[in-house]
């Protein structure tokens, strides 16, 4: 926004900004972006951790909510077994759009070491992700990381969804 | 030792093969005369095929079809009243038959007791949570993980897998990567049975690199377009290293050490 930011000496003082719809949209929707209080295994701890208040989501405004139907991100953080498969997708279902899924760790990503029978090889095969995000399990500076990534692609997308859904086409 | 298998490509197998040494069986010691084993080796010997010690544990082999009658002697006359643990082993390869294996503890005298019993493929065994409800989740697990029946068992549901699952994981015949079933449970239940096509097999190894494939891999010094077919081969884009930002360091080795100090 600030590159649009108007001189307010040479606009006669009045406070405008121009800016467009698609920037002011995006950046509401990047500064708070709330995840689902969802947690698969370990790495839900370092979840936990980055929500607290050492590392501190809330400062980014990011707000682990308890419902889906208020959440906006998706975190996948653990072992996705495929007896619960089904569920992860009720809750990715359940969330308004716009909603973007970050897969957190090794399990989410691709099964990691869980190379069996029931483990679900990687949670793209059910939800469409994001941010892949290595580690095992990944520190809660990485999940900031990730956080401040989704930012930036939030903030290079569309407002407009429908133009959006070209990550969704697959799945949905 | 064990005899010699070729072992050429055996992580790439899926199923169960012998690959390891097995270990000798543990020493089983004769139960000796004057000790609570003595005591409960008679009170159990109406069902008792053979018994041995080993480890400090008691082990009692019987016969399947009398479970429910010997476990009950061994917790009303002998004092076993806890059932630590029930499950079995698959032999079907080499036997054709399970094992069942039912643990217990007498607490007054800190003692352990393995009864165990052998089935064949397809029979049932009867269920002991009338005396241990202990076993009723034991129970379940079994019949989950090998598919074995248990008579008059209260509610006899698969506990760890899913309900609609197909094939029982603990045999050893059951693929480690899963079945065909297995393998799409989760789209087939999701997105329905057409969408394998669209989703596509599961990759089993995540570290593969595929060296025609241009969308998830690059090649340094050989850069291609995104999605470029390079069946035939790629040409070669020599790095260009600028003389201020980057330096090249193969290029000029530094210095040389031709003697030792």
């Amino acid at each position: 926004m600030a590159q649009h930011q108007v001189n307010y000496a040479s606009a006669a003082g009045l406070p405008i900004a121009l800016t467009t719809v698609d920037h002011l949209v995006n950046w509401g929707r990047s500064n708070s972006l709330w995840p689902l209080t969802y947690g698969l295994a370990c790495c839900a701890i370092e979840m936990m951790a980055s929500g607290a208040s050492r590392y501190d989501f809330d400062r980014m405004g990011t707000i682990f909510r308890a419902s889906p139907r208020q959440a906006d991100v998706m975190i996948l953080a653990g072992t996705l077994s495929k007896k619960h498969a089904e569920f992860a997708r009720r809750l990715y279902d359940q969330m308004t759009e716009p909603k973007w899924v970050i897969s957190m760790g090794s399990c989410a990503n691709t099964g990691g070491m869980f190379n069996t029978y029931a483990t679900v090889q990687g949670v793209d095969r059910i939800v469409p992700v994001d941010i892949y995000l290595p580690g095992c399990a990944p520190r809660p500076e990485t999940l900031q990381y990730a956080m401040m990534m989704l930012q930036k692609k939030i903030r290079r997308e569309s407002a407009n969804m429908k133009k959006n859904t070209k990550q969704n086409l697959r799945l949905v | 030792m064990r005899k010699y298998t070729p072992k050429d490509n055996v992580q790439a197998k899926s199923y169960y093969t012998d690959r390891y040494w097995v270990a000798p069986r543990v020493p089983r010691a004769a139960v000796e005369e004057g000790t609570h084993f003595a005591d409960v080796v008679k009170t159990m010997a109406h069902f008792a095929k053979e018994s041995y010690i080993e480890i400090g544990t008691l082990v009692i082999h019987i016969d399947a079809k009398e479970n429910f009658e010997a476990i009950k002697t061994l917790k009303e006359q002998c004092g076993y009243t806890q059932c630590s643990e029930q499950s079995a082993v698959d032999y079907l390869a080499q036997d054709g038959e399970f094992e069942l294996f039912y643990q217990f503890l007498n607490v007054n005298e800190a003692k352990r007791v393995r009864i165990v019993c052998r089935i064949k493929q397809g029979e049932a065994i009867e269920s002991i949570v009338p005396l241990f409800n202990s076993a009723n989740f034991a129970e379940r697990e079994m019949f989950d993980m090998f598919g074995i029946k248990v008579n008059n068992h209260p509610f006899l549901k698969r506990i760890i897998m899913p309900d609609d699952w197909e094939g029982h994981p603990l045999l050893k015949t059951y693929p480690l990567h899963g079945d065909e079933f297995a393998s799409w449970y989760e789209v087939d239940k999701i997105f329905g049975k057409e969408y394998r096509d669209i989703i596509g097999p599961e990759n089993r190894d995540p570290a593969r690199i595929d060296r025609y494939d241009t969308k998830r891999f690059s090649r340094v010094g050989y850069e291609v377009p995104f999605g470029a077919d390079i069946s035939e081969g790629e040409k070669e884009q020599p790095i260009e290293y600028s003389e201020t930002l980057l330096v090249d360091y193969n290029k000029d080795s530094g210095k040389q050490l031709d003697h030792r100090k």
